[in-house]
């Protein structure tokens, strides 16, 4: 039960650190806790789905079709969060202020929540499928299933507590930084996984690696370590980072910071007029 | 001006280390996994060298191959086969072990 447990707790809680992100920047939207669980919701049957065609994944591109597949959603949500974290650029200050007026939490404004719960049901079925294989295969190898079920469980509480402490932590920042703040982590969690894109495509040799393991951090913070992986679901943590990881990183990074400068600006013209 | 052809040349031969490593030979190298353990549990490969690494899985399980030192965690379906690339690497010892199973599926790469 405890090896369930503990992979489980490990797959979810990637998942429910991103869910949490997203969650906080989603804050004063109308209706987004349902579109964030139907985020949830539909990775959860995405990775029942990706987990029931592994093998057919598994064969595709001449065996490195799961590579391709992770590093494609993974790329998505990469658009996805890119087109927020620009669009909220311009968009925060002023939500800030409404909602410092009426109140936190009261419903202002409209934001793209189509392309969070994109990101959300990414997260998830990434994580989820590989806890499902998991779990399939110990139930076929005679696991009790009291046991296995305890196990899962224990291992999905765990990491949604995690993703609850973290949503907790971010909501005591005051609100006139709260969605710079959520931005900026989104940015990092954009970059971090358009790293791990990259990361796929060097296993499946479609990138150069441009050097294996530029640095090793792992005896100093290992990525399997409870702090480790959460900076990896949040910045991005590699232990053993190739280049092209860093380099994809950085790119990412500095393109998002440069839409966020450029469109991001805000509406000067609006803030001028009277009333 | 300048430094716009300097990154122009840099990024020039990046990319062209890039293609080259992409097209280096590459090694084969083949690891089965069988009950739950890998076959064979200590496997030679050349050092330096980037390995087509095959995992094939005769279990009706899946597991999952993954190795801290190589930097490489991969699913291998019940009853299928995959590849990971993996390299090139220094001389020296690389664990690997499955996920799923970690009492059993245990296994080193050795890099000669």
């Amino acid at each position: 039960m405890l090896a369930t447990a503990l992979l489980v707790f490990r797959e979810v809680l990637e998942a429910a650190l991103i869910v949490s992100v997203v969650y906080a920047a989603a804050r004063g939207v109308p209706g987004r806790t349902r579109w964030i669980g139907s985020g949830v919701g539909t990775g959860v049957l995405g990775a029942l789905v990706v987990a029931a065609s592994a093998g057919v994944i598994a064969s595709a591109v001449s065996g490195v079709g799961q590579e391709v597949f992770s590093a494609s959603i993974l790329l998505a949500a990469v658009v996805m969060i890119g087109w927020h974290v620009i669009w909220m650029a311009g968009h925060g200050r002023e939500l800030a202020v409404q909602m410092k007026a009426v109140g936190a939490d009261v419903a202002v404004g409209r934001r793209p929540l189509t392309l969070l719960l994109i990101v959300v049901a990414v997260a998830v079925l990434r994580e989820g499928s590989e806890a499902v294989l998991f779990v399939y295969a110990q139930a076929a190898n005679g696991s009790g299933l009291a046991s296995l079920a305890g196990g899962v469980a224990v291992g999905i509480l765990g990491g949604v507590a995690m993703g609850m402490g973290l949503y907790l932590g971010l909501l005591r920042i005051p609100m006139k930084h709260f969605f710079t703040v959520t931005n900026w982590l989104l940015l990092l969690v954009a970059a971090g996984m358009a790293a791990q894109a990259a990361h796929f495509l060097v296993q499946a040799n479609l990138l150069p690696s441009l050097g294996e393991g530029v640095w090793d951090t792992s005896g100093w913070l290992s990525d399997h370590s409870l702090l480790g992986q959460t900076l990896h679901a949040l910045v991005g943590y590699d232990a053993r980072p190739a280049g092209i990881q860093l380099a994809v990183y950085l790119v990412t990074a500095v393109l998002l910071i440069l839409g966020m400068k450029l469109w991001g600006k805000p509406n000067r013209t609006k803030q001028q007029s009277p009333g | 001006m300048n430094h716009r052809w300097a990154t122009l040349l840099l990024a020039g031969f990046v990319g062209a280390y890039g293609i080259g490593q992409l097209h280096a030979e590459e090694a084969t190298a083949t690891l089965t996994i069988v009950n739950h353990r890998f076959e064979p549990a200590e496997l030679a490969v050349p050092a330096g060298q980037k390995i087509k690494l095959i995992v094939e899985n005769k279990d009706a399980t899946a597991e999952e191959f993954e190795s801290y030192e190589l930097n490489r965690e991969k699913v291998v379906p019940a009853k299928g086969s995959v590849v990971i690339f993996v390299g090139p690497l220094k001389p020296g010892r690389y664990p690997f072990f499955g996920d799923f199973n970690k009492e059993t599926a245990k296994g080193v790469l050795v890099a000669k």
